[in-house]
């Protein structure tokens, strides 16, 4: 049973029940789950950031480009502390800071506002130029849908990336294979093309997300296809 | 020779990324040879993308999150049109500023063809919430805007373009500059059409008003200054661009307004963009033509 009103850190055994208090959204299910174990591992173990200092200059930036079905997104968050765990109750209604589309004016710790496909990577690629200007050792990590790719944006930002060496980029494809027409030769071979150091593992195996979200690529962006089921 | 509107521009973008550090340039090719000392010089925060318009709006909105003032430049329909979505979500929702300069009017290069032209650009950015948008008329106007608009932290749009006012104006950002007062009309000349209006209206009793902020539009002003039954609008963008704000600013002070522009249409000429004024009715004949009408009550389109 969740404890609701506070602000605990809770863990990955409660984020089913943290998105069951999310309701309205079933449409985009597949799409939330797809994304949990994922971002479950980019906060639990990857991400430095703190709830208490979300404005850090030097914080690594979570970016959900995929913005549709962030209820995953909204139980980790919740379960680790950036906001309450009675909020996601009011998912979706007219006075909620939680909608259907993340809005990082509404949400503690949400770094852009996404929803339309194919924006997160361009900004992202801007962050990782800014971060790179300021010295900064922090990170940019995007998340991406295999179907998101669709969006030729993201072929601007995946070119450029790649000649611009920006390594403290690192792009996760969540591949529930559900692009249209798919991808020949499977993602990560896209982004090898453009320069990115690219890998593709089990989308729900924590400890394989752990390992490549933290393999080397030196001078290079690194591209996670996270391939799942398409049922999400 | 006196600098155009955009060799004072590469000229000022370079001075302040000299001088600023939280200044950026976002380049989509266009402009890089212009900048290409500063590219140069500064490479971790002068940064051409290529020929990628999306990317360049989206790595200014990531650029403005890191704490940058980033300026972006382009030929107008790809600075606004192609990467509309971007400027609307990366920069206006994500509620970030950028300073947009676009070069090329509305058909500054119509030898280029439609494909070149965007004189749709004022009516598309004022349709979204939180855009200051420059129509200088002038070199030195277009240089006083863009360095206020580098010290904010605002969603900007400049409007460069190849015509030019003989004369510079002691304009103030965000007001209506009165040319001249009449009793018989008001009429409202936008950028660089500011000298073909005043040729147009020299033996006219009329009331000249100046405009380089397009909006928010300085409504006080025309309230101010009103001459006679009607309001003229001469802009050197589409037709009917600012009417919508000279009606709200004039609710409730009963005026017949009329609207001389760029006519919403396919146009499939080149040529110079003389020639086009001219087709158009924005040269001093046409302004004059047009104006008479509209003065004895008659439709100017």
């Amino acid at each position: 049973m969740i404890q609701t009103g506070t602000l605990p850190k809770l863990g990955y055994a409660n984020l089913r029940g943290l998105m069951d208090l999310q309701l309205g959204d079933e449409k985009h299910a597949p799409s939330a789950t797809s994304t949990l174990d994922v971002i479950w591992v980019l906060y639990d173990r990857i991400l430095r950031i703190d709830p208490d200092r979300i404005d850090d200059p030097d914080r690594d930036r979570f970016l959900l480009s995929k913005g549709h079905g962030p209820m995953a997104y909204y139980a980790v968050l919740a379960a680790k502390g950036f906001i309450a765990v009675e909020t996601l109750r009011t998912f979706g209604r007219y006075d909620s800071v939680l909608g259907h589309h993340p809005d990082r004016n509404l949400v503690p710790g949400v770094e852009i506002s996404s929803g339309s496909l194919g924006h997160g990577l361009g900004i992202g690629v801007g962050m990782a130029l800014g971060l790179r200007a300021r010295r900064s050792p922090a990170r940019v990590f995007c998340l991406v849908g295999d179907a998101e790719l669709d969006e030729g944006s993201n072929h601007e930002a995946i070119a450029f990336a790649g000649r611009a060496r920006l390594d403290k980029l690192i792009c996760v494809a969540v591949d529930n294979r559900s692009s249209t027409h798919g991808w020949p030769g499977g993602l990560a071979a896209r982004f090898a093309l453009e320069g990115w150091s690219s890998t593709a593992v089990d989308g729900r195996d924590c400890v394989a997300l752990e390992r490549a979200l933290t393999a080397e690529h030196r001078g290079r962006p690194r591209a996670l296809v996270a391939v799942v089921d398409s049922k999400g | 020779m006196t600098a155009t509107m955009r060799e004072r521009f590469y000229e000022t973008a370079t001075e302040l990324v000299d001088r600023e550090e939280r200044m950026a340039v976002v380049l989509a090719d266009i402009g890089s040879s212009g900048m290409s000392r500063a590219l140069q010089a500064h490479p971790d925060r002068v940064i051409n993308v290529g020929i990628r318009e999306q990317l360049m709006i989206g790595v200014a909105s990531g650029l403005a999150l890191t704490g940058f003032r980033p300026i972006v430049h382009s030929f107008a329909p790809f600075a606004v049109e192609r990467p509309f979505e971007m400027l609307k979500l990366d920069l206006g929702h994500v509620d970030v500023g950028a300073i947009v300069v676009s070069v090329g009017g509305s058909y500054d290069t119509a030898v280029y063809g439609r494909t070149h032209e965007a004189p749709e650009d004022v009516a598309l950015l004022s349709t979204l919430p939180g855009w200051r948008i420059y129509v200088p008329g002038h070199p030195a106007e277009a240089d006083q805007l863009f360095r206020v608009a580098a010290m904010g932290d605002d969603r900007v749009y400049l409007r460069l373009s190849e015509q030019s006012n003989r004369l510079a104006r002691p304009i103030r950002p965000g007001r209506l500059y009165v040319e001249r007062h009449g009793t018989e009309a008001t009429i409202i000349a936008a950028g660089p059409l500011l000298d073909a209006t005043l040729e147009a209206t020299a033996d006219m009793d009329v009331t000249v008003l100046y405009m380089t902020t397009a909006r928010p539009f300085d409504g006080d002003t025309l309230r101010g200054s009103l001459a006679g039954e009607l309001v003229v609008l001469v802009e050197p963008y589409q037709t009917g661009t600012s009417s919508a704000e000279v009606a709200a600013a004039l609710a409730d002070v009963p005026r017949r307004i009329a609207a001389i522009g760029v006519p919403n249409a396919e146009h499939r000429k080149y040529g110079t963009w003389q020639e086009h004024n001219a087709a158009h009715g924005l040269d001093a004949g046409g302004i004059r033509a047009r104006i008479l009408r509209a003065l004895a009550a008659v439709p100017v389109l």
